[in-house]
């Protein structure tokens, strides 16, 4: 059931990642003052918008194992980290590019820029601190306090660019600015098509790397059962 | 247009594609990895009964 629903989710997403790469690409027109390199922004914001949504799902199910010691929502938690991680890299990747042209240099420690960055390293401690335990249990435990408070961290990068007015843009989305038009509609328009065709692909990652850790779950079992059996 | 715009540009567009490619042949490789770990546990399980 659950490779139907990710190839239905293929055959959605795919050709919609596609038409907006060309949208981007050839029919979008250039900003005024950035020219093209603005283009970035189609995909660097979209994927802070994935990155933070796998990150929140991952604070809702690390809650919920905690609440109700159910492994499966350890496993939601690790599929929707992994996930968050690979957006989170493309969001700091695609920022630094557009740096360079815009700022004249690669990085600058300007808050928003730092907290993305402690926000992908505490993340990528998670998946760390998860190899580093045996025990499916303790495991599930710690990683679970830890993505609670890496949450922190989330929240922070969020509204970095609202509370601290430094080098990085501030909030530029009308759902972000009260309403306030600060880009054109059109670039407003396209960047919500491309959230979504990101947040689907997202969506088909979390689902291929839950099916993996509910395989890898039946893999050590199976170990299990043949050790009793010698 | 300042040709390192359009460049960087590209660079921007090929690393966003590219990421998210990597890591979903990660995915494609972790998952044939298990499904063959999977496969011969289940027979080695058989054969022992």
């Amino acid at each position: 059931m659950r490779r139907k629903i990710i190839l239905a989710l293929g055959v959605v997403a795919l050709p919609l990642l596609l038409r907006n790469l060309y949208v981007i690409m050839f029919l979008v027109p250039d900003e005024m003052e950035q020219g093209p390199i603005y283009r970035i922004f189609y995909y660097h914001l979209p994927a802070f918008f994935t990155a933070a949504l796998c990150y929140l799902t991952a604070l809702v199910a690390s809650v919920l194992y905690l609440a109700k010691k159910d492994q499966k929502y350890d496993a939601i938690a690790v599929s929707a980290t992994e996930t968050g991680l690979a957006f989170a890299a493309v969001n700091l990747i695609t920022g630094m590019i557009w740096g360079r042209i815009s700022w004249g240099i690669w990085w600058a420690w300007d808050p928003r820029l730092t907290w993305a960055l402690i926000c992908w390293l505490v993340y990528f401690g998670y998946l760390m601190l998860r190899s580093a335990i045996d025990d499916p249990t303790e495991r599930a435990k710690n990683s679970a306090v830890l993505s609670i408070f890496a949450s922190a961290s989330v929240a922070v990068t969020w509204k970095a660019i609202e509370w601290w007015r430094t080098q990085h843009p501030g909030p530029v989305l009308s759902i972000r600015t009260g309403g306030v038009q600060k880009i054109d509609p059109a670039m407003e328009q396209m960047l919500y098509v491309n959230t979504v065709a990101l947040l689907l692909l997202g969506l088909i990652f979390v689902l291929v790397r839950l099916r993996q850790e509910e395989v890898q779950r039946e893999i050590d079992a199976l170990r299990r059962y043949a050790h009793a059996m010698n | 247009m300042d040709e390192r715009n359009i460049t960087f540009m590209f660079y921007g567009l090929a690393v966003a594609w590219g990421l998210l490619a990597v890591y979903a042949v990660l995915l494609g490789l972790r998952d044939r990895d298990l499904t063959k770990q999977l496969d011969t546990l289940k027979r080695m399980v058989e054969e022992k009964k």
